[in-house]
């Protein structure tokens, strides 16, 4: 009891641990109060929050590369890619029209696994040729990898069916799942359970519990001997491998770890979706994750994860949703005629607030940039470096 | 003084570097006695921090060989050469000026840590119990250096004197045997300079070598046993303070020739 009070205490006026626990809770009670609040017809929603849940994870994984070690990546949706396809893989019928003549059907929970192993092996791949390079070389190179990784899997065709993509993925079960009102049904025990897309509560359980588990580690991580060198790597890599950091294999880890959640994330995309396909996985998802990271609070991960959640909702929710919500505000305020299209070029508001989308989109961005530099939830660090100006980036050149 | 009958901890054997058509340090040959303090001195561009990066292996000699106990380390990587025992601080300081201080000297212990990826993630007991005394250390480096009290703030935040202090605690816990100082008293106040004297000899007291580049004669003669000079990249000096003190060569190179 006293221990609690005390740690209530400590941890009452530090950002992180209130982001943490409104999230927490949040997150645990989304799919009870959405259903109650739509009448039991939130079931799109709760999808919805499940998918954004994946944005979650990538985020998660790019902070550690962009974040915590300071490298610049502008690819990170080709780990993302690799993870799907690597799900897609293993656990489809696809391999029966490949050259080995064989489907392969790996349970979801070892896939998972194997996605992660995958991805972090190709951050590996990726980082060891690539890592000499700083600062803006390092992002251009990692540009083309971005480019090249879905082009790799269109083109391989027998593989992976080009641009169709795979279809039909596995999805996970469980020997028993317990169901209740907040997924919109009796209590009870459902044996057999398979996660179908009709039951999107599951998949936000999954995703929920992916998200809290990567969450324990990376922090772990962070405060740990390799957090630390990542960023003194971050800091100064003359002076880090000068401290007998090894800074190559420190990069590499770097990479392979931010990639791993990738691979997670990419898994779960993939057999939500049940579909996996080369268009998924271009420049803009990684410039998108990258957005949430930055606008989020780069190296904070509560930071990164906020950056996720707000993106994301704005992108498949908000903007989505303007164009009605402006047509149904014009007509409650009785300017119906806004709604007519008319020959002289008016669209009507709806089609006008749709192409307006990216505008939108952008100008939220611009906004919250202008406002907040240091993002939504800074790191301590970052919010010291901005407000002192950054410093010098002499070094970066120096090989 | 002991008498000496030990190998030296670190011997340099017709060191040159080139850059292009530069030749930075140019067969340079000296031994460094265990347990002293030994300054490398010379005119500003003649190749003294060169030297010092060919040691630590931030560049790779032309030629000629870099033996630290027993082992020819020319072209060794910088993180191994800190790993086998070489300290170094910088010139112009290179703290990770976005860490706090003790954080700062916990990267200087990461090369005696052993715990592993899965170690990390997990935090299993033996990454807690490691975490814990790296951290007692690291107050005791701070301590050490008389800066324990600033522990938690930004190394960018620390006042110049104390960001040289820092450099020191933090190279002083990767538990060098030898503590590679590139001129430690620049900037410094007189009584800065009595106070960095005075540290120099309690890391000596600690069994370690120190090797310092200073620029500052007043320094440099009280603090140091064997002193080499280079001028131009070539060594034109060595020996005990008083010797190169009056050494004309050396006089020549500093002052200039007499007209």
């Amino acid at each position: 009891m006293i221990r609690a009070r005390q740690f209530l205490r400590e941890n009452a006026r530090n950002p992180n641990a209130i982001a943490y626990a409104v999230m927490g809770v949040g997150a645990l009670a989304f799919p009870a109060v959405i259903q109650f609040a739509n009448n039991g017809n939130g079931d799109y929603l709760v999808s919805l929050a499940a998918d954004s849940g994946v944005y979650v994870l990538l985020a998660i994984g790019l902070n550690v590369v962009v974040g915590f070690a300071g490298l610049l990546d502008l690819g990170y949706a080709a780990f993302f890619a690799i993870g799907s396809y690597t799900y897609g893989m293993l656990a489809s019928e696809q391999l029966i029209s490949s050259p080995i003549h064989h489907a392969v059907h790996i349970p979801f929970w070892i896939a998972l696994l194997i996605g992660m192993f995958v991805a972090a092996g190709a951050g590996a791949l990726l980082g060891a040729p690539t890592l000499r390079l700083r600062g803006d070389y390092l992002a251009i190179v990692t540009l083309g990898f971005g480019e090249i990784v879905p082009v790799f899997f269109r083109n391989m065709r027998a593989w992976t069916s080009g641009v169709n993509g795979i279809s039909a993925l596995d999805v996970p079960t469980l020997p028993f799942w317990i169901t209740g009102p907040w997924a919109n049904a009796q209590l009870g025990i459902e044996h057999n359970f398979r996660f179908v897309s009709f039951n999107p509560t599951a998949w936000y359980v999954l995703v929920v519990i992916l998200i809290s588990l990567s969450v324990i580690g990376v922090n772990n991580l962070y405060r740990s001997r390799l957090g630390r060198a990542w960023m003194a790597v971050r800091e100064d890599e003359t002076a880090a491998a000068a401290m007998g950091v090894n800074t190559v294999n420190t990069k590499l880890l770097a990479f392979a770890i931010g990639a791993s959640f990738s691979g997670f994330a990419g898994a779960f995309y993939g057999a939500k979706l049940s579909l996996v396909s080369p268009d998924s996985f271009g420049f803009i998802v990684s410039i998108t994750i990258l957005s949430m990271v930055v606008l989020g609070g780069m190296g904070n991960i509560p930071g990164a994860m906020i950056g996720a959640l707000l993106l994301y909702s704005i992108l498949y929710y908000f903007l989505p949703a303007a164009p009605a919500q402006a047509s149904a505000l014009a007509h409650s305020v009785g300017m119906d005629w806004l709604n007519q299209s008319s020959p002289n070029g008016w669209p009507g508001i709806s089609e006008f607030i749709h192409r307006l989308q990216f505008i939108m989109f952008g100008l939220i961005l611009v906004g919250i940039m202008l406002l907040r530099p240091q993002g939504l939830l800074p790191s301590r660090l970052r919010a010291q470096e901005l407000k002192r100006g950054v410093h010098d980036e002499s070094a970066v050149v120096t090989a | 003084m002991s008498a000496q009958v030990e190998p030296p901890i670190l011997s340099l054997q017709g060191v040159i570097k080139r850059f292009g058509g530069l030749t930075a340090v140019d067969q340079v040959s000296f031994d460094v006695p265990k347990g002293q303090v030994f300054a490398l001195i010379g005119p500003n561009g003649a190749g003294k921090t060169t030297l010092f990066n060919c040691i630590t292996g931030m560049h790779i000699p032309t030629a000629g060989r870099v033996v630290f106990e027993n082992r020819d380390i020319a072209g060794t990587k910088p993180y191994r050469t800190a790993q086998l025992g070489i300290a170094r601080t910088f010139q112009n300081i290179r703290l990770f000026e976005y860490m706090s201080a003790l954080d700062n000297v916990k990267v200087g212990e990461h090369v005696r840590m052993k715990a592993k990826l899965w170690d990390a993630i997990f935090r299993t007991p033996f990454a807690r119990r490691e975490e814990r005394e790296v951290s007692e250390r690291a107050m005791e480096y701070l301590r050490f250096v008389g800066i324990e009290r600033h522990a938690d703030n930004y190394a960018r935040n620390l006042a110049y004197g104390q960001q040289r202090r820092l450099e020191i605690a933090r190279a002083l816990a990767t538990e060098p045997h030898l503590l590679l100082l590139d001129e430690p008293a620049a900037g410094f106040t007189p009584q800065e300079k009595v106070e960095l004297m005075a540290l120099v000899d309690k890391i000596i007291s600690r069994g370690i070598t120190v090797f310092l580049i200073e620029h500052d004669m007043k320094v440099v003669m009280e603090v140091s046993q064997r002193i080499v000079v280079l001028d131009h990249g070539e060594k034109i000096a060595e020996g005990p303070p008083t010797e190169v003190r009056n050494n004309p060569r050396v006089i020549e190179a500093y002052l200039g020739k007499s007209a």
